[in-house]
């Protein structure tokens, strides 16, 4: 961030959309297979085949449009995109071009650690259109050779567009993570951006303050090929201050230049110049006579908007204001996925006490599930089973750092906790036991009792080490009051 | 009469009454074919081996007594557009000279499905541009009725191989009149159904939104059972109309009562030759005499018709026709040859200190994509594809597409109007008979000119038939175009048959 311009970013994010089949034929979507096995002569281009729209897509796509704010028109059309590449057989893809199925939507973007203000990112429109297949090039023996796997032409993509609502890359970031999250929650797409089920483009220029009325804006710059969200990043914040120089050297500002497009590489962590697409100037869109428009209603509409599940931004209210956690725990909780908030939310009920839950679920389940690269549909301690732990803690069965030793155990074993606590050795100690042991250790530190007599509290500490010595299973806090109302007595 | 004369409908009767036989019906066709089809050229390829082989599968199932289709042993023609899963199919285009589609289109199968005995693919304009069958560049086609003339086009093989009594049924397309036209030239039948009647699922497209694919006979009952055969919705092609398909064979013998027939006062005017004129105006007289009340109508814009349909056709093609770029199928260029050349034409540029001509260069995949298509597409293609290019170009796309698609809503709307206050409308198919081979090659809007009366049936959807009405002084088949609302071929083909039912002109036959 400088204080000598406003970077202004806006994000193309491609979705694969998780139907069984293609946008526009039956053959599979399924990741991996070998090349060109799921083809057909549609998604081949074959002279004479045809396109049958998949209704599914259409659903999922309408779905998100919904979750996303966006206004859903009545009438919506195909369009074919025409340019040659190899990857594409039929010349074209088919896209939508001026009525796409929704427009005009928004999504609030927020950070728990308040480094910027909660806003509203609009978004332009989303889309739906056939992917493309990959072209592998394969330079062995010296010989250029390309060749084209066509399994995934006529994948089902929704295309989102946003508007340059965001001013640093951590608000990009934050957009992508909050989309992200949201089409997690509708289960429209898997999100991978590995297998590129999801595929992000910016839109970078920077407005440079000057005296000038007039805001000077630097030429816009696409920049493509980032492979995490980390990637969209670091390339943003690259790419702000390298236009900020070129500004400097050159002064071309937005009515100089037109927007070209850069490629982000990751391991030189830099943008570069990338060459365009052949006559990418003109698409020569124009609605494709071999598919009729779709036409939804006001009532599909409406029972879509009605059958939508809750989304992460109404989860977190609900979290912060119902359970009576912090809006930064709220957060932690509804970003893990909808599995994680379930979790929380039994356990919450089950112990009674939201907050530690929500603390034990942030801090001990998440570190399991990342030291043990899992997910959290696959965390091996049930709710039951944990809320077990959890009541011991409150009934002061156990202590919290003793309790952590039984997690770890519980982790991998079936058995409940009472039963690991007493293989452990771990029980309450009753009352007169309690006692005993105070009265005893107070003796045995007459210099203790002189301190603590005096208002020095914290000569109480070394009294519970060594009353833990004597007895673990102690309640360190209990023995604490013990020690105070004794002494008071003494 | 000879089993080559017979038409379809009286085969299928011979056939179920065990006088004949399915495999003798197929080599007379054969025969035929082979004394004649080296004049005529109708022929792109002919299947006998595998035409036999089904004729006798026919025959065997109706020993047996099985189950057999509406066309039954009976000999059908395919205009080599429609994708034959393991056939060659070529679009009468070097493009395709060797492509074999995997899949069939959904008309062959219900040819299959129908019993019929499929003998060969006949000759086309290139990707069925053109009107006279001259753009094909994979053979000749000439008119039975005199070798000099064309057949008209595109469907000219279609029609000629029903002239010459090759065949009784043939498969044609329409897209601005490529069934009609060379069916009015060479005096058969030709059908162009409504659009969305008959699947286009398989057909190698022109332009998608004027594309049908309908019947060619040389009787209405044959066109009429032909049609039935290959009618009906398609869930693999989403512009197909999901309507029940009537039995137009049960029907086309029932007269149409109380019949009101428009004369357009824009087709009887400059251009239209004196011969056809004649003939079409004593077809209406032979309506008249059968009761038909005459209206003469205005269509308004359909003046303008042939420039929309040369708007709209070429911006479909010029899409359509881009998957054809040497990557994955078709032609391609000799890539040895063409990278050496490339690096020769880089060398010069090096020599000659052009660096601005070096960047510009293309590269070895846009070269390919050039020489490719270069080579594969002939010049009348080339020509649609440049214009549709064009139209569809930004910054021309609201002067000509757009504007293109308004005035066919025009159109569609003068007929809708038209249709209130008569049946069908009526007029000449083209504005001559058969023309010289060679004579309008060279002058491509003389061409275009072909598809006047015939392309607003396309722009509109609407379904037209042409059928022989009558002869010019030179001998040559007049043919009397009429055009229905939407979904109404029955009401074409019942008209049809009430006029084949007066006059004989039908009958009449080139001599070979
Ligand atoms: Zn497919």
């Amino acid at each position: 961030m400088s204080d000598n311009y406003d970077i202004i970013i806006g994000l193309e994010v491609h979705v694969q959309l998780a139907t069984k089949t293609k946008l526009f034929c039956r053959c599979s979507t399924k990741f991996g297979a070998s090349p060109n096995t799921q083809t057909c002569p549609v998604c081949l281009g074959m002279p004479g085949s045809l396109p049958v729209m998949n209704r599914e897509a259409f659903a999922l796509g309408l779905k998100t449009a919904c979750a996303l704010n966006l206004n859903v028109p009545r009438f919506t059309k195909w369009d074919r995109k025409n340019y040659y590449y190899p990857d594409l057989p039929k010349g074209y893809q088919i896209s939508q071009f001026d009525l796409p199925m929704s427009e005009d939507g928004y999504l609030w973007i927020s950070d728990p650690k308040e480094q910027f203000e909660a806003k509203k990112v609009g978004i332009i429109r989303a889309h739906l259109e056939e992917d493309a297949g990959k072209s592998m090039h394969d330079e062995a023996a010296g010989k250029a050779d390309t060749r084209i796997d066509l399994n995934r032409t006529g994948t089902p993509l929704l295309e989102i567009v946003s508007q340059p609502d965001m001013r640093s890359p951590l608000e990009a970031k934050a957009y992508l993570n909050e989309l992200k999250l949201i089409l997690t929650y509708l289960g429209v797409s898997d999100c991978n951006m590995q297998e590129g089920s999801l595929r992000v483009d910016a839109n970078v220029n920077l407005h440079i303050k000057s005296d000038d009325p007039h805001k000077i804006a630097t030429p816009i710059v696409e920049i493509k090929n980032m492979n995490s969200f980390r990637a969209v990043e670091r390339a943003l914040a690259y790419e702000a201050i390298r236009q900020y120089d070129e500004w400097q050297e050159t002064g071309k500002t937005i009515k100089d230049a037109p927007k070209t497009t850069r490629g982000w590489d990751d391991q030189a962590q830099v943008t570069r110049p990338q060459r365009e697409k052949e006559d990418s100037s003109d698409y020569r869109y124009f609605p494709d006579p071999d598919l009729a428009p779709v036409i939804t209603t006001e009532e599909e509409v409406e029972a879509v908007q009605q059958a939508l599940c809750e989304l992460p931004m109404a989860i977190r209210e609900r979290l912060h204001d119902g359970y009576g956690i912090p809006a930064y725990d709220a957060d932690v909780i509804v970003n893990q996925g909808i599995v994680a908030v379930t979790y929380f939310e039994d356990l919450a009920l089950k112990t009674g006490d939201a907050k530690m839950s929500s603390n034990w679920v942030q801090q001990d389940v998440l570190r399991v599930l990342k030291e043990r690269d899992l997910e959290f549909d696959q965390f091996p301690i049930t709710v039951e089973r944990l809320s077990g732990l959890l009541k011991a803690i409150m009934n002061k069965e156990i202590d919290t750092t003793r309790a952590k030793d039984v997690f770890t155990q519980m982790l991998d074993s079936e058995k409940d906790a009472p039963a690991i606590m007493q293989e452990m050795g771990i029980e309450k100690v009753d009352d007169s036991e309690l006692d005993n042991l105070v009265k005893e250790i107070l003796l045995a530190n007459p210099k203790a009792v002189e301190d603590l007599k005096n208002g020095v509290q914290k000569a109480v500490g070394a009294l519970i080490g060594q009353a833990k010595k004597k007895n673990p299973n102690i309640d360190p806090g209990t023995f604490r009051e013990k020690c105070l109302e004794l002494v008071k007595d003494m | 009469m000879a089993l080559y004369e017979a038409s379809a409908t009286q085969l299928l009767s011979q056939l179920e009454s065990g006088e004949v036989t399915s495999v003798e019906v197929t080599k007379a066709c054969l025969d035929r074919i082979r004394q004649h089809d080296g004049a005529v050229g109708a022929f792109l390829k002919v299947m006998d081996e595998k035409a036999l082989a089904q004729a006798a599968e026919v025959d065997r199932k109706r020993k047996a007594g099985e189950e057999l289709g509406l066309l039954a042993g009976v000999p059908v023609a395919v205009k080599d557009l429609l994708c034959t899963e393991g056939e060659v199919t070529t679009c009468a285009s070097k493009m395709l000279k060797d492509f074999v589609p995997p899949y069939s289109s959904t008309v062959i199968k219900k040819l299959q499905a129908a019993d019929a005995v499929i003998v060969g693919k006949t000759n086309m304009d290139e990707f069925a541009m053109g009107g006279s069958t001259e753009n094909s560049a994979l053979g000749k086609t000439r008119n039975p009725w005199n070798t000099d003339l064309v057949p008209g086009g595109s469907s000219g093989g279609a029609a000629a191989c029903l002239a010459a009594q090759m065949v009784p049924l043939s498969i044609g397309t329409d897209t601005g009149g490529s069934i009609r036209q060379p069916a009015s030239f060479c005096g058969v039948v030709g059908l162009k159904p409504t659009y969305g009647r008959v699947s286009r699922f398989g057909l190698i497209a022109f332009a998608s939104s004027l594309d049908q694919i309908g019947p060619m006979a040389r009787t209405a009952e044959d066109t009429a059972l032909f049609l039935e055969a290959m009618s009906g919705h398609d869930p693999q092609d989403s512009t197909s109309a999901n309507v029940p398909c009537p039995l137009f064979s049960k029907t086309v013998d029932q007269p149409l009562e109380g019949l009101r027939i428009g004369l357009v006062k824009e087709h009887f005017g400059e251009g239209l030759d004196g011969d056809v004129e004649k003939a079409v105006r004593e077809a209406v007289s032979v309506y008249e005499k059968l009761g038909a009340k005459v209206v003469d109508i205005s269509l308004p814009h359909n003046k303008y018709g042939i420039a929309t349909y040369y708007i709209i056709a070429p911006s479909e093609a010029s899409s359509n026709l881009a998957r054809f770029d040497g990557a994955h199928y078709g032609h391609r260029c000799d890539e040895a040859t063409m990278l050496e050349e490339l690096q020769k034409e880089k060398d010069a540029l090096v020599a000659a200190g052009d660096e601005l001509g070096v960047k510009r260069m293309d590269t070895p995949l846009i070269r390919m994509y050039r020489q490719s298509r270069a080579e594969g597409f002939g010049p009348e293609v080339k020509r649609r594809i440049m214009l549709g290019t064009y139209t569809l170009s930004a910054g021309y796309y609201d002067a000509f597409y757009l504007k293109a698609l308004k005035v066919r809503r025009l159109i569609r709307e003068d007929y809708d109007k038209a249709f209130k206050t008569v049946d069908l409308i009526v007029g000449p198919t083209a504005p001559n008979p058969a023309f010289a081979a060679g004579s309008k090659t060279n002058d491509p809007l003389a061409m275009y000119l072909e598809d006047l009366y015939t392309v607003t049936a396309n722009l509109a959807g609407i379904p037209a038939m042409s059928i022989p009405c009558g002869f010019t002084s030179g001998g040559l088949p007049v043919g009397l175009h009429m055009q229905a609302p939407a979904l109404e071929e029955d009401r074409l083909l019942r008209a049809a048959y009430m006029f084949q039912k007066e006059t004989d002109w039908h009958a009449k036959t080139p001599s070979l």
